[in-house]
């Protein structure tokens, strides 16, 4: 259809294989490979928080309220250094950081797992039975995306309630219905392929086909949204914990640590909100970049 | 008389991360006023790139890089866009291979033929530029004109569709039209008419016409002179009689040759064996020499060029007039 | 077109029945109706009038059907908090978040499609690479957090702008905003930018990938051989063809901005809709809670349905029969 098909051939060099082609592509971006430089970082800090971290803000023993309010940088009788000050009780900032990361990505990566175990499954069925079955989840998921989610979280915590497990129950139903959708898309674009017309002639059970040979293929997209839904999941979380109607005390994601910390800021004790919220912003931003250098790489649009 | 299109050794060259891909490398060919050339040859060698060429539309990452294009005396390849603006769809036309993607979907018929005449007639009042516009749809043949210039792309054929683009090149009255691949998307019942038409609307309004295509059954029926590209270059051009009966170029031998209706029944088609070369790797000296049969040691040093052999027939042979050895 | 309005009208219908159905049955069903919808200070015989009123020791199916008629009749029970009915409190709001989520719209349309298109006319451009970091930071950055910031920078350290409240209202051709003041605007912008940015982000996106893609297409290239002017090209051509898609994704998105004000009105303690069921979730008072619900859907529902309409307005491919 293009006038210019005529003036570009094939580029000669063959393509490497599987791994190492992902690889150089990814690195084609350099922002991208920093991004996943700086999130690897943030998996290594949230993993052994309890191990790194200075102090354990969740000690009371260790917590003097004489510390609190202490600008970043400061030091309090004990020689301790703050690096990041302290907040209204006391605590170090740094270390509570660091284990409201472990929170915040802990929450954020498990809800984001058995959404994609329960979405994908959907998806993989729906595309694979076609049929009634097909156009009624896909209503159902239709309908579900077209609410925001922020709202259908709001009204899940709503009636039943605050706490983590509440709080993961509305984060996974609030992602699944993507990798429902996403599943779905490739599955469909797969079934139609020959090979599965093929494994349904050797009379392979419908549970293999799904497995074996069609689930591989839609492996790359749902990497894609996996990790944009997981940035998406974080930052949901947090605002919920924010708006106080999250996670509990007990369990203080970064969301809850801003949360806690708006008031200070009118006085000027701006490090007890606004540094938990640096963290956060690197961990989703992080994550975004990493995702969209995925997208471009499996974007079969954008392939030279 | 002076040719209204002189093109002098084209240079169009496109730089991408793989190489720097020659797509039109030494084209040289003429156009006089009132004449058909035809410009054939296969994907690949680089005929549709010289037309947008004329027209200054080259996309990135390709340019320019050398010749000249002469056009009523002034070299359109060191014009501003400001002077290619004022060229395009005013004295130079373009007709494209597809209709259906070179009309905009959302816009009406009526819309889009309208602003070509405006924008090289800023004065114009709208109800006569779209009096002009229904009188050329009326002259491609379309009926009912006032009511289906209305209507949107999408509700016309395909021919109809491609009668509407040839209707928009005539609008402004060019002394030249170029048509890229104009009936290739088109059923073959259709290619006909609107071949006919085309031929038609130049011979009455004297407009030069250069048709771009692979199809040789097209310009055999409507082209006074035919050049024949291959990788890049001209390797042949002439009268059309005179070339078709009888070329020179082993490219062109090839090409006639393998034409299914040259060939007798029952005997295999002929093929030229081999393939184009890849433009980002062209060999030194002459581009056919793997795919030639009279291949000398000259052809693989130097790039021919074109010999004149007499009535109007130039060919980039060095072997010309030889025959093949068996 | 007027069987795919009424189709379109009639499977709206569905939803809202069907979303009335899961509003009902998560109030009624989980958890006890009598803690969901009386008071916990009211005594037995006010919780036995409250049980006959409405219907509480009814079979389910006569209660859904009271709940329905209820619903229509506007009476969706009583604010524990407040004493009103919820539905007037609600509706008292609506203005207030219905103004702050246009005028993010008016500003993420207005500053997002420009700067969209620029970028992808010039892809590769430093202004356009830097308009692309940036909506991937306005993308990725929780609301809540830059209402914190713009609070932080604007309001307490360059003190440019207050940082809670609505301002003054005026009131024109019968409208009462706080656009119409001064003193309205200035309390009006931090939180409408903040409501924006995600948006602008999206439609940056948005209106860049179209670009790219339409820049593309023959037709573009056609209207420049016909000697069109490159102002004219981008201007109908161009922008013609990238409407459709973002046009259908800012009206689903509006309602993502009125879901959105409820964090923004919290950080700015902007008196809407959105303030008011937070509160009410932390508060435990349902009746509010419930009526938000069918508010939203019923706003969400009609939302929709105006975008399908409207879109099939906007391509007329959809709108006349017989396009391939």
């Amino acid at each position: 259809m293009s006038n210019v098909t005529d003036a570009k051939p094939q580029a000669t060099a063959v393509p490497a294989s599987g791994l190492k082609k992902f690889w150089a592509d990814f690195s084609e971006s350099r922002l991208a490979l920093f991004a996943l430089a700086v999130f690897s970082t943030i998996l290594f800090i949230a993993l052994f928080a309890p191990w790194i971290s200075p102090t354990n803000p969740y000690d009371l023993g260790s917590v003097d309220i004489m510390n609190s309010r202490l600008p970043p940088g400061s030091e309090d009788f004990a020689g301790n250094v703050y690096w990041l000050g302290t907040d209204g009780a006391g605590r170090d900032m740094l270390s509570s950081i660091f284990y409201g990361l472990r929170v915040s990505l802990g929450v954020g990566a498990f809800s984001g797992i058995v959404a994609m175990a329960i979405g994908a499954t959907i998806g993989l069925a729906a595309a694979y039975f076609g049929g009634r079955l097909e156009t009624i989840i896909m209503r159902i998921v239709d309908i579900q995306l077209s609410f925001p989610s922020i709202l259908m979280a709001l009204i899940i915590l709503a009636i039943f309630g605050k706490g983590v497990d509440k709080t993961i129950i509305a984060l996974v139903l609030v992602q699944w219905a993507y990798y429902a959708r996403t599943a779905r898309a490739s599955a469909l674009v797969e079934k139609n392929k020959e090979y599965v017309e093929a494994a349904q002639c050797l009379a392979l059970s419908d549970r293999r086909i799904i497995l074996s040979h069609i689930m591989p293929n839609c492996l790359a997209p749902m990497i894609v949204v996996g990790t944009l839904q997981t940035a998406h999941a974080i930052s949901l979380e947090a605002t919920l914990s924010f708006l106080g109607l999250g996670l509990p005390i007990t369990e203080p994601s970064l969301g809850l640590l801003i949360g806690n910390g708006f008031e200070y800021m009118y006085t000027g004790d701006f490090w007890i909100s606004i540094f938990p919220g640096v963290a956060l912003l690197i961990t989703i931003v992080s994550i975004n970049l990493v995702g969209d250098q995925l997208r471009d790489i499996f974007n079969p649009r954008l392939q030279k | 008389m002076k040719p209204i299109l002189q093109i002098e050794n084209l240079q169009t060259h496109f730089f991408t991360k793989a190489g720097v891909v020659k797509a039109v490398d030494g084209v040289s060919f003429d156009i006089n006023a009132g004449e058909v050339v035809g410009l054939v040859g296969e994907s690949g060698s680089g005929k549709s790139i010289t037309g947008f060429s004329v027209m200054g539309l080259v996309d990135a990452p390709g340019k320019i890089v050398g010749g000249r294009i002469m056009f009523q005396g002034e070299d359109i390849a060191a014009m501003s866009p400001q002077q290619l603006q004022s060229l395009r769809g005013n004295r130079i036309s373009m007709i494209f291979q597809d209709p259906m993607m070179t009309l905009n979907p959302v816009l009406r018929v009526e819309t889009q033929m309208v602003e070509a005449i405006k924008a090289h007639d800023s004065m114009i009042s709208k109800s006569e530029a779209r009096a002009r516009a229904r009188d050329a749809l009326g002259l491609v043949g379309i009926s009912a004109p006032e009511e289906r210039m209305r209507a949107y792309p999408h509700q016309f054929s395909g021919g109809m569709r491609q009668r509407v683009s040839i209707a928009i090149a005539m609008l402004n009255r060019p002394d030249l039209i170029i048509a890229d691949e104009p009936t290739t998307a088109l059923d073959v019942t259709i290619q006909g008419q609107v071949i006919h038409e085309m031929q038609r609307l130049c011979e009455a309004t004297k407009t030069a016409l250069l048709c771009i295509t692979h199809d040789l059954a097209v310009v055999a029926g409507i082209a006074d002179r035919i050049c024949v590209m291959y990788a890049g270059r001209v390797v042949e051009q002439g009268p059309i009689a005179s070339t078709i009966s009888q070329p020179l170029h082993p490219y062109t031998r090839g090409l006639m040759g393998s034409v299914p209706s040259q060939n007798r029944r029952g005997q295999p088609l002929q093929q030229i064996d081999g393939m184009v070369p890849s433009l980002l790797n062209l060999p030194s000296g002459c581009a056919f020499q793997n795919r030639c049969a009279m291949v000398s040691d000259k052809c693989l040093s130097e790039i021919p060029e074109p010999i004149d052999v007499g009535e109007q027939r130039l060919v980039r042979c060095v072997n010309v007039g030889q025959e093949p050895a068996s | 077109m007027t069987a795919f309005i009424l189709r379109r009208s009639l499977q709206s219908l569905i939803v809202l029945f069907v979303m009335s159905l899961l509003v009902f049955g998560g109030v009624n069903m989980v958890g006890d109706p009598v803690d969901m919808l009386i008071s916990p200070e009211a005594d037995q015989m006010e919780i036995d009038r409250v049980i006959r009123d409405l219907g509480l020791d009814r079979p389910v199916t006569e209660q859904y059907w009271y709940f329905l008629v209820n619903a229509f009749k506007g009476e969706l029970g009583r604010s524990f908090i407040f004493g009103e009915p919820a539905l007037k409190l609600i509706i008292q709001r609506m203005p207030a978040t219905m103004e702050l989520a246009l005028f993010s719209l008016l500003l993420a349309v207005v500053f997002g499609i420009p700067l969209g298109v620029y970028a992808g006319l010039k892809p590769e451009g430093k202004l356009s690479r830097t308009i692309m970091a940036g909506s991937i930071l306005g993308f990725s950055m929780p609301t809540f957090w830059v209402g914190i910031l713009l609070i932080m920078f604007f309001s307490v350290n360059l003190g440019w702008f207050p940082s809670t409240g609505r301002g003054e209202t005026a009131t024109y051709f019968g409208m009462t905003s706080s656009i119409f003041t001064a003193d309205g605007l200035s309390h009006l912008f931090l939180p409408a930018f903040n409501l924006a940015l995600f948006k602008l982000s999206s439609v940056i996106r948005l209106a860049r990938a179209g670009t790219r893609e339409v820049i593309l297409q023959d037709y573009i290239k056609f209207a420049r051989a016909k000697g069109v002017q490159e102002s004219r090209v981008i201007r109908v051509h161009l922008l013609k063809n990238i409407m459709i898609p973002i046009v259908t994704v800012i009206g689903l998105e509006f309602g993502s901005l009125i879901a959105f004000s409820t964090v923004t009105e919290t950080v700015f303690a902007w008196p809407g809709m959105g303030k008011l069921i937070i509160d009410s979730i932390y508060n435990l008072d349902r009746p509010i809670i419930v009526a938000y619900l069918m508010i939203i859907v019923l706003i969400f529902v009609t939302l929709n349905l105006v975008v399908d309409i409207l879109y099939s307005f906007l391509d007329p491919r959809v709108r006349i029969k017989g396009a391939k």
